[in-house]
C-alpha cells in the first residue's frame, strides 16, 4: 500500500489525476504504523487542499496522533496541520496545539509555533487568547524556538505596532545577544552569527519604530539587506551607500544583483547617492544578464528627472528592443515613463522626439503593450497643454508621421498602432490643409483590403473615414468601401458602414454628430436617459414588462428558488412594490403613486437601454476624446535650464573613443540629480574605488569646464557631496521661531491627580474661538518621558478642527517640535502660523488643523509624526495616529423636496440595505428617522406616508441623499451620493446608530 | 514566506514539487512550464535570481534557483524572503540529501520522492523556513527511521 501510495504521488507530479487514490491516502494515515502513517500523511497533504471535503475525515486522526505519546507522531500531525487546515475545524484541535508549547521537546515546541503561527494567518481571531503564549515562546531556551516566534511577531507587529511598543526592549536584548555571538557555532554562516536572524530582528525592530543603531551589525551581506528596512533613517542610509558601492562593484554576481536592488531603495529616498555610483551603473547596462540589466534599466527610472529623460529613454529603448520578450514589466514601465515625463514636466526634449519614439514604442510593442496605452495616448494627443499653438505643432506633427508611415509599407505595424493612426487621422489630418482628404481616405481604404488588419481595427478605420468623408472628396472610395462592408458578417463592421453611408451623403446631420474639435467640450451624458422616456411607456402601454435592475432579477430569481413561507395572497403586491423601487428614478415621484401598488409604474422602466444599447452609435467616437480636466503644468523655465546643461555636457574631451562615451553617457544621465551634480559626483568617485580612478578624472576636467561655464556658484566647487546632503538636511528643520502666542499659555497649576486633572487643563487650554463647540474627549495619543501628546477633534459648522496638544512636563524647554500629519483619507491643513512648535518646560503648546474627506471610509485615520530636540542636541521622534469616524464630518444638508428630487437623479453611487426599525412607539419611521437625525446628523427632507427622505453633506459640499421606505417590517433604505464609497459608508454608521439605540 | 519549491531536470520534468498555497492541478503543470522555460534559458554565470514569472503572484514574487548537475532546484518566494539567504537553504537542502542518500543523483529523488519530502518537511513547515542547521535536520530525520524500523521489526 505504501508503495502505491508513493507512486500514486509520483503520478499527481506529473500531473495526471490520481482523485481515486486520496480517500487510501486518508486510511493508510489513519490506520497504518508509523511508516504508513508517514507516507499516508504525505500524501494526504500533496493531494489535499484546505478546502477538499476528504479532510474532514482526517480531523479525527490529527487528534488522535496530537495525543500520542510518540514523538514522531505528533511531529507529523503538526506538520499536516501547518500545512492544510480547514478553518472550521481549527478550535477543535486548538487546545492540543497550545498544550505542545509546554512539550519538554524543543522540535515540538517549535514545530507547534508555527502552526500557531498558520492559525494566525487563517483566522487571526481564534487565535487571540494565547497571545502570552507566544511571550513565552519569544523567551524559550531554545533559540529555534524563539526563530520561530519571530515569524508570528513579524506579521503581528506589521498588523499593530503600538501594542507591541513593551516587547522593543526583548528583540534589542535578542539581536544584541545574537550578535555577540551568544548563539550556538551551528548558527554561523560564514562565521556571521545568524544573519537571517539578524534581519528578521532589524525588520521587527523597524515596526516597531524604534531608533536604533546597529553599525557593528554590518558584516558586508546583512548590510546591503537591511537597507530595505532601515532606509527611512538618513544617517545609516548615507553610510549603507558606501557599502553599496562594493555590492555593485562586485564580480559575483549575485552580489552585483542586491546591490543594484539595494541602490535602487536608496535612490528613491536620496538621488544623489546614485552620483558616486554612475559609472557602475552604466557598465550594469551593458551587462549580458537580462535580470540585471532590468534591474538597472528599473534603476534609471527611478532617477528620471527633467534634464536627463532623453537619454534615458533613449538608453531604454535600445536594450528594450531585445530583452523586451521576457520582461514585459519593464516594457510598461517605460512607457509610463515616457507619457509621464512628456505630461508632467512639459519637458519632453520637442514634440518630434515624442511623436517618433512613440511611434517606435507602438511598432516595437506591438500587440503586446496593454490597451490603455493608447489610450492614454491619444488622450495626451487631444487634451494638449496649455498653448494652443504647441498642440497645432503636436497634432500636425503627428499626422504628417502617419501618413508617411502609411505610404511606407502599413502591413508590418501592429494593429494597435493601426487604430491610433486612424484616429489620429480621422480627428485631426484637417490641420495639414494642404493634405487632402482624399488622400487619406484612400490611404485608409488600402488598411482595410489588407488581409492582416482584425475587424477591431477595421471598425476604427471606418470610423476615422466617417470624420473624415466631407464634401465631395472620396465619394467614390467611401462609396466602394460601404458596399463591401454594407454586407458584411461582422455587426460592428456593418453598423460602422452605414454610418458612413449615411453621413456622408448627409452633410447637415454630419455636422451636427460629428463637429469639428468636439473632442474638447466634455460630454454630457444623459445618464437616466430621459428622452426614451416616450418610447418607454408606449411599450409599457403595449404591454411589454418593466425595467429591472440585473441584481434585483438576480435577487428575485433567488427568492423564487426559496421556498416561500407566506401566504400567497401577500406576494403578489410585494414583488410588485419591490420591483417600483428598484428603477433608476426620484423617489419623491415615486411616493405619489406608492400607495396604490397594484397600479404599472410607467416610469420604472427607464434603463431597458442600458450601456451597450442605444447610445453606442455615437459614444465610442466621442468618448475617446472625452476631456475632464486639464493637465497641471510647470513654469517652461525649466526647459530652458535643461536645455542649456544639456548642451554643456555633450562638450568634447580630450580621451580615448569608449571612455569618452561613456563619460558622456554618464553626465547627460545623471545630470540634473542635485544642483552640482556633476560636480559632486567627482570628488565622490575619485575616493571611492581605484578602479575608475582615471576615468574620474577625466571626467573631473569635463566637468570642472562646465562649472566655470556655468558658474554655478562656490559651492560648486568644493565637490564634497557629504556637506552638501548634511547642508540640505539641516534646511528641513530650518530654525523658524515663531511662537503661536495666544496658544501657549502660562504654566498650569502642578496636579496631583495625573489624568483628570491634566484633561481639564488641557482643556483650558483650548483655543479661544471653539470655546462654545462641544468638543470630543481629549484623548492621549503618545507619551515618552518628556512629551504627552493628546488630541480631541471639534465639530464645526463647515469643518472639522483637529487640537493637538504637547505636554511638556520636563524642566528644560524644547525648541522646535515639527509636526506632521498625514492621512490616505483626509486633507489635513494647518491652521497655526507655522508647523514648528515650541514647548516650554512644564506647560502645553497647541496646534491646530482642519480635516476634510478625500475619500470616505468608515473611520479615518491621521498619522503624526513629531520630531524635536532636546537643547542638549539629540533629535528624537514620536509617532502616534488618531481615529474617527466618518460620522464627524457629516452635517445637514437643506434641501426642499424639488431640489432632492432633482439630485437624486443626477448622482450615480448607490447602495442599498435593509434595516432594522426602532418599533417601540406609534410611528415606526418617524422615531427611525429622528435617531437617525440625532446621532448622525442628517436632515429629513420629507415623510410621506410610508416614505421617507433625508439629505446630508459630507465636509465639504459633497452631497448624500438618503430615501427610505417601510416595507414588511425593516426599513428598505436607499443611498446615492456622487462620492463612490460614501454611500456604503454612511449604511454602516446608520446601521451601527440603529443597532446601538 | 515561500510559495512552492520545485525541482525538474534538464528537460523540465518534473522530479519533486510542493507547493505551500493551493493551485488547481494544472495551474500547478503550468507553473512548472513556465519555471523551466524562464529558467533553463539562462546562462550559467548570470545571477540566480528571476523575476517577472506570471503565474505564481506576479510582480511580488522571485524565484531563487540553483542548477547542480542534472537537476535545477527552484523555490518560489515572496518579498519577505532574503534571496540570500533561500540560496543558502537550497545549498543546506542538496547537501542534507547528499549526506542521507550518499551522494544523491537523480535516480534517488525518483525512487525516493518520499524520503525528499520528509527531509523537506524538516527544514519548511508550511511555507515558513524551520531549521537551516544540517546537522539537526539529519537528526531528525534519522531519528525518524529509526524509530519506524524499530516499529517494524517485531
Amino acid at each position: 500500500m505504501k508503495e502505491l501510495m508513493v507512486r500514486a504521488i509520483y503520478c499527481e507530479m506529473l500531473g495526471y489525476e490520481a482523485s481515486f487514490s486520496y480517500i487510501h491516502a486518508i486510511k493508510l494515515a489513519q490506520q497504518g504504523t508509523a511508516l504508513e502513517k508517514r507516507v499516508g500523511y504525505l500524501a494526504v497533504s500533496l493531494f489535499l487542499n484546505e478546502s477538499h471535503e476528504l479532510l474532514l475525515l482526517l480531523v479525527n486522526t490529527v487528534l488522535k496522533d496530537l495525543q500520542s505519546t510518540n514523538l514522531i507522531e505528533v511531529c507529523m500531525a503538526l506538520t499536516v496541520v501547518s500545512q492544510m487546515f480547514p478553518k472550521d475545524m481549527i478550535p477543535a484541535i486548538l487546545p492540543l496545539v497550545e498544550e505542545k508549547l509546554n512539550h519538554p521537546k524543543e522540535i515540538i515546541r517549535r514545530k507547534a509555533v508555527l502552526a500557531l503561527y498558520k492559525f494566525y494567518l487563517i483566522a487571526p481571531n481564534q487565535v487571540q487568547h494565547i497571545h502570552n503564549k507566544f511571550r513565552k515562546a519569544l523567551c524559550d531556551k531554545d533559540p529555534g524556538v524563539m526563530t520561530a516566534s519571530l515569524h508570528i511577531y513579524l506579521q503581528m507587529i506589521q498588523e499593530n505596532p503600538e501594542g507591541y511598543k513593551d516587547l522593543t526592549t526583548s528583540f534589542v536584548t535578542i539581536l544584541k545577544q545574537v550578535v555577540g555571538g551568544k548563539l550556538p557555532m551551528d548558527f554561523n554562516y560564514h562565521s556571521v552569527p545568524a544573519p537571517w536572524l539578524q534581519i528578521q530582528l532589524l525588520r521587527i525592530l523597524l515596526f516597531c519604530s524604534t531608533i536604533f543603531l546597529c553599525r557593528d551589525v554590518a558584516a558586508l551581506c546583512i548590510h546591503c539587506y537591511c537597507i530595505q528596512p532601515l532606509s527611512s533613517f538618513p544617517a545609516i542610509l548615507y553610510e549603507s551607500a558606501k557599502c553599496i558601492g562594493n555590492f555593485v562593484l562586485s564580480l559575483k554576481i549575485n552580489l552585483k544583483y542586491l546591490g543594484l536592488k539595494a541602490l535602487t531603495y536608496v535612490v528613491q529616498q536620496h538621488p544623489k547617492l546614485a552620483l558616486q555610483h554612475q559609472m557602475t551603473i552604466i557598465e550594469c547596462l551593458d551587462h549580458p544578464d537580462l535580470i540585471i540589466k532590468r534591474e538597472t534599466l528599473e534603476l534609471l527610472f527611478r532617477i528620471t528627472n527633467a534634464q536627463n529623460v532623453s537619454v534615458i529613454v533613449e538608453k531604454m529603448l535600445d536594450p528594450f528592443l531585445k530583452i523586451m520578450l521576457c520582461c514585459c514589466i519593464i516594457y510598461t514601465l517605460f512607457i509610463v515613463l515616457i507619457l509621464f515625463s512628456y505630461e508632467e514636466y512639459t519637458y519632453a526634449p520637442d514634440n518630434e522626439w515624442f511623436i517618433e519614439t512613440m511611434s517606435t514604442v507602438f511598432s516595437v510593442g506591438g500587440d503586446m503593450m496593454q490597451p490603455d496605452i493608447p489610450n492614454s495616448f491619444l488622450k495626451l494627443l487631444s487634451e494638449g497643454f496649455d498653448s494652443v499653438e504647441e498642440d497645432r505643432k503636436l497634432r500636425l506633427f503627428a499626422v504628417d508621421s502617419y501618413v508617411s508611415l502609411l505610404q511606407g509599407e502599413p502591413g508590418k505595424l501592429p494593429q494597435r498602432f493601426l487604430q491610433v493612426i486612424s484616429w489620429v487621422l480621422g480627428e485631426y489630418s484637417y490641420l495639414r490643409e494642404e493634405l487632402e482628404a482624399a488622400t487619406v481616405l484612400r490611404l485608409l481604404a488600402k488598411l482595410l483590403d489588407m488581409k492582416s488588419t482584425s475587424s477591431e481595427t477595421k471598425s476604427w478605420v471606418l470610423m476615422a473615414m466617417t470624420k473624415l468623408c466631407e464634401g465631395g472628396a472620396g465619394v467614390s472610395v467611401t462609396q466602394e468601401v460601404c458596399e463591401t462592408y454594407g454586407s458584411s458578417l461582422d455587426t460592428v463592421l456593418r453598423q460602422r458602414a452605414q454610418e458612413l453611408q449615411h453621413l456622408s451623403q448627409d452633410c447637415e446631420l454630419r455636422a451636427r454628430v460629428l463637429p469639428r474639435g468636439a473632442g474638447l467640450e466634455p460630454l454630457e451624458v444623459d445618464s437616466s436617459l430621459s428622452f426614451l422616456d416616450g418610447f418607454v411607456s408606449e411599450a409599457l402601454a403595449a404591454g411589454a414588462a418593466p425595467y429591472k435592475a440585473p441584481h434585483q432579477r438576480q435577487e428575485e430569481l433567488a427568492q423564487a428558488k426559496a421556498l416561500s413561507l407566506e401566504p400567497y395572497g401577500l406576494s403578489l403586491p410585494i414583488s410588485m412594490s419591490s420591483c417600483s423601487i428598484a428603477d433608476r428614478q426620484s423617489p419623491t415621484l415615486l411616493s405619489v403613486s406608492s400607495g396604490l401598488s397594484t397600479t404599472l409604474k410607467l416610469d420604472g422602466v427607464k434603463r431597458v437601454w442600458g450601456r451597450e444599447g442605444y447610445l453606442s452609435e455615437r459614444e465610442p467616437v466621442e468618448e475617446s476624446a472625452h476631456v475632464e480636466v486639464p493637465s497641471p503644468l510647470q513654469s517652461p523655465s525649466q526647459q530652458g535650464e535643461a536645455d542649456s546643461s544639456q548642451s554643456q555636457t555633450l562638450t568634447p574631451i580630450p580621451t580615448p573613443q569608449p571612455e569618452q562615451e561613456k563619460q558622456q553617457l554618464a553626465s547627460s544621465l545623471f545630470v540634473g540629480l542635485g544642483s552640482q551634480s556633476s560636480v559632486c559626483l567627482m570628488g565622490k568617485s575619485e575616493s571611492t574605488t581605484q578602479r575608475f580612478r582615471r576615468k574620474a578624472k577625466d571626467l573631473a576636467v569635463s566637468s570642472l569646464e562646465q562649472t566655470s561655464q556655468l558658474s554655478q556658484g562656490p559651492a560648486a566647487a568644493n565637490g564634497i557631496c557629504d556637506v552638501e546632503l548634511t547642508g540640505s538636511d539641516m534646511s528641513e528643520t530650518s530654525p523658524t521661531l515663531i511662537r503661536d502666542n495666544g496658544v501657549v499659555a502660562a504654566d498650569p497649576a502642578p496636579h496631583e491627580d495625573p489624568d483628570k486633572l491634566k484633561d481639564l487643563c488641557l482643556r483650558t487650554h483650548l483655543p479661544a474661538e471653539f470655546s462654545g463647540l462641544c468638543h470630543s474627549e481629549i484623548t492621549p495619543l503618545c507619551t515618552n518621558q518628556t512629551l504627552d501628546f493628546s488630541a480631541c477633534h471639534l465639530q464645526k459648522e463647515d469643518s472639522l478642527a483637529l487640537v493637538v496638544f504637547i505636554y511638556n512636563s520636563s524642566d528644560s524647554d524644547i525648541q522646535e517640535i515639527l509636526l506632521e500629519l498625514d492621512s490616505d483619507e483626509l486633507e489635513v491643513s494647518c491652521v497655526c502660523d507655522s508647523p514648528v512648535q515650541e514647548a516650554r518646560s512644564h506647560s502645553v503648546a497647541v496646534c491646530q488643523y482642519s480635516l476634510t474627506v478625500k475619500r470616505p471610509s468608515v473611520h479615518v485615520e491621521v498619522v503624526g509624526t513629531a520630531s524635536y530636540q532636546f537643547p542638549a542636541g539629540t533629535p528624537h521622534s514620536a509617532q502616534f495616529s488618531y481615529k474617527l469616524p466618518l460620522t464627524s464630518f457629516i452635517r445637514p444638508l437643506t434641501v426642499s423636496t424639488e431640489e432632492y428630487g432633482a439630485m437624486w437623479l443626477d448622482f450615480s453611487h448607490d447602495t442599498k440595505q435593509k434595516l432594522t426599525l426602532i418599533s417601540d412607539g406609534q410611528e415606526p419611521l418617524t422615531d427611525t428617522l429622528n435617531v437617525l437625525k440625532k446621532k448622525l446628523q442628517l436632515h429629513v427632507v420629507e415623510i410621506i406616508g410610508m416614505e421617507g427622505i433625508v439629505a446630508c453633506r459630507l465636509l465639504r459640499d459633497q452631497p448624500c441623499l438618503m430615501h427610505c421606505r417601510l416595507h414588511a417590517g425593516t426599513l428598505s433604505v436607499w443611498l446615492r451620493s456622487p462620492v463612490p464609497d460614501l454611500p456604503d459608508c454612511l449604511m454602516y454608521h446608520c446601521q451601527r446608530a440603529l443597532q446601538e439605540h | 514566506m515561500i510559495k512552492a519549491i520545485l525541482i525538474f531536470n534538464n528537460h523540465g520534468k518534473p522530479r519533486l514539487s510542493k507547493f505551500y498555497e493551493h493551485y488547481s492541478e494544472d495551474t500547478e503543470q503550468q507553473i512548472i512550464r513556465e519555471t523551466f522555460h524562464l529558467v533553463s534559458k539562462r546562462d550559467e554565470n548570470v545571477c540566480n535570481f528571476l523575476e517577472g514569472g506570471m503565474l505564481i503572484g506576479g510582480s511580488d514574487y522571485r524565484l531563487i534557483y540553483r542548477h547542480y548537475a542534472t537537476l535545477y532546484f527552484v523555490f518560489c518566494v515572496d518579498s519577505s524572503e532574503s534571496e540570500l539567504g533561500i540560496l543558502d537553504l537550497i545549498q543546506v537542502f542538496v547537501e542534507t540529501l547528499d549526506k542521507c542518500f550518499e551522494n544523491v543523483c537523480e535516480l534517488d529523488l525518483i525512487f525516493h520522492v518520499d524520503k525528499v519530502h520528509n527531509i523537506l518537511a524538516e527544514m519548511v513547515m508550511g511555507g515558513m523556513v524551520l531549521e537551516t542547521n544540517m546537522n539537526e535536520i539529519i537528526t531528525q530525520v534519522d531519528s525518524q527511521n529509526k524509530m519506524e524500523k524499530s516499529e517494524q521489526s517485531p
